[in-house]
């Protein structure tokens, strides 16, 4: 397994966000978060990635308990790439400069051998003339694209997209789940929080229903989203079609 | 291609429009001018300060030394100016340090920002200038050194307090990115989130040099002799103020450009701003 969480269990104050959460992600393994707003999708990616703390329970990285609070959070970071929703790019920064900063501040890696890296993932998902332009240039789409190649450059073990999606234009929604479906090609393990049904479905190996703060149904996609077993999941689904989504 | 004879117009009217704008403010600023001129010369006294404040003789004689004065108080600008930078950006960074190691470290910056920024310059300069010599160290540095000290200390309290405005204006989301590529909290706050900040705060930082320019001058008080004591001098020699307003005329003069910058800096904030940078 890539990703194990067992019995996670993440509070803020009162509200009990994560609770009691199992989760197992193996390896080219695609797994597809979904859920309504506060089922504990995103904190549960920001809880993967050390940014979060959680109130109990285990994570394993590649069988690695990285919630001790021994490990270092940093060389976990390295392991995995975490994407957000508002793409959060440095907007000081050329869009190569966002990119090959981790490589060569935290890999150590040569500048150039970095930025010719940069540079070749930046032409395969079409963004080669954008190298020297800042973030605030670039098209919701094009912004996203880039946050994902500057997660990737790392190589990570796993790939966290937390509603990459969602701050989108229709428009342009199509352009990251391409690059996405092209990463699964590549055999990337990746954990996904969408409310893309439809993506979910082409895409994922499996879908996690979360509600109230634990997988309360998961499996094939055709399954979880097609004949779910459990009420609370059609529920969800029949709310998603109501608002046109699937 | 002509545009339509609707647009066409437009365009003539917006040009009378504007005509009449310049013709409109040309004529309110001469009636404002001639009215303020009438007053101020008009006035019962108007002589007697013509003569104490404004006598072209007593002027040129003393804008020498005053010139000589202002050199001094020139690179003392340059060097308090960036020690008072360096110094708040230290602080700044200081108290945002996490961890129990760094208590002591975060206290000390904390009360030091709280302290000065609540003392009066004066007073720090008659400490500092009158008080270390008083101490009768070995090498104790001359006043001017003193009292630039005092201004670098008092004001790198203030820019302390911009600076970490910048710092706690730059979205947590940044970090978070930063942090989740796997950098230190260290590189993080190196390259991502103090070059945004100190950009942000870049028109506060500047005013705050230009108010740091004036009292350059507060030294005076210490002994050394700038372009205030000079004309000082001057004043007590002639019991005429002429040196006063020369000095004064100098001091805007050595301001304007940095005034200049400090604009030009805002205006371009505002405009990236705008822009929806």
């Amino acid at each position: 397994m890539v990703l194990s969480c067992d019995g996670v269990r993440k509070t803020f104050g009162a509200a009990v966000v994560l609770d009691g959460l199992s989760l197992e992600v193996g390896e080219h393994e695609v797994v597809a978060l979904i859920g309504a707003s506060g089922s504990g999708k995103s904190t549960l990616l920001r809880c993967v990635n050390l940014l979060a703390e959680i109130d109990d329970g285990t994570i394993r990285l590649d069988g690695e308990d990285i919630t001790d609070p021994r490990t270092d959070a940093d060389l976990v970071r390295r392991k995995i790439g975490l994407v957000f929703q508002s793409y959060n790019l440095f907007p000081h920064m050329t869009v190569l400069d966002n990119i090959t900063l981790a490589p060569v501040r935290v890999h150590k890696r040569p500048a150039a051998e970095a930025k010719e890296q940069a540079l070749e993932w930046l032409a395969r998902v079409g963004l080669a003339d954008k190298a020297t332009s800042y973030p605030d240039r670039l098209s919701g789409g094009q912004q996203q694209r880039v946050a994902i190649v500057r997660a990737l450059v790392n190589n990570p073990r796993l790939l966290l997209l937390d509603e990459v999606t969602s701050a989108l234009d229709p428009e342009l929604v199509g352009e990251v789940l391409t690059m996405i479906r092209d990463l699964k090609g590549d055999g990337m393990t990746m954990v996904l929080a969408t409310h893309e049904m439809g993506f979910a479905r082409q895409v994922a190996d499996r879908v996690a229903f979360l509600d109230r703060g634990s997988v309360l149904e998961q499996g094939p996609p055709e399954q979880v989203l097609g004949d779910p077993v459990e009420a609370r999941t059609r529920q969800f689904l029949a709310r998603i079609i109501e608002a046109g989504r699937l | 291609m002509t545009p339509s004879t609707i647009q066409q117009d437009r365009i003539a009217y917006r040009r009378r429009q504007a005509i009449r704008s310049v013709l409109l403010a040309a004529l309110s600023t001469a009636v404002l001018g001639t009215l303020l001129g009438v007053l101020i010369t008009g006035a019962p006294g108007w002589q007697r300060v013509r003569q104490s404040f404004l006598d072209p003789h007593i002027g040129r004689e003393f804008l020498p030394t005053i010139l000589q004065g202002l050199w001094l108080n020139l690179r003392m600008l340059v060097v308090c100016s960036l020690c008072a930078l360096t110094l708040g950006l230290l602080v700044a960074v200081l108290r945002t340090l996490r961890g129990p190691v760094f208590f002591p470290v975060r206290a000390l910056a904390t009360l030091y920002t709280y302290s000065f920024r609540g003392l009066p310059l004066i007073i720090v300069i008659y400490l500092f200038a009158f008080g270390i010599p008083g101490l009768r160290l070995q090498a104790t540095p001359n006043v001017t050194v003193l009292g630039g000290a005092a201004i670098v200390i008092t004001y790198g309290a203030y820019l302390a307090e911009v600076f970490r405005a910048g710092i706690e204006s730059v979205h947590p989301s940044q970090i978070a990115a930063a942090r989740s590529l796997g950098l230190s909290y260290r590189q993080a706050m190196r390259f991502v989130v103090l070059p945004q900040a100190v950009r942000r705060v870049a028109p506060p930082l500047l005013n705050d040099t230009v108010a740091l320019q004036k009292d350059v001058g507060l030294i005076s008080l210490a002994g050394p002799i700038d372009a205030i004591r000079a004309a000082q001098i001057g004043v007590a020699q002639t019991a005429n103020f002429t040196p006063y307003v020369v000095a004064g005329v100098l001091f805007v003069l050595l301001a304007l450009p940095l005034i200049g910058i400090t604009d030009w800096v805002t205006l371009r904030a505002a405009r990236r701003q705008n822009a929806g940078a």
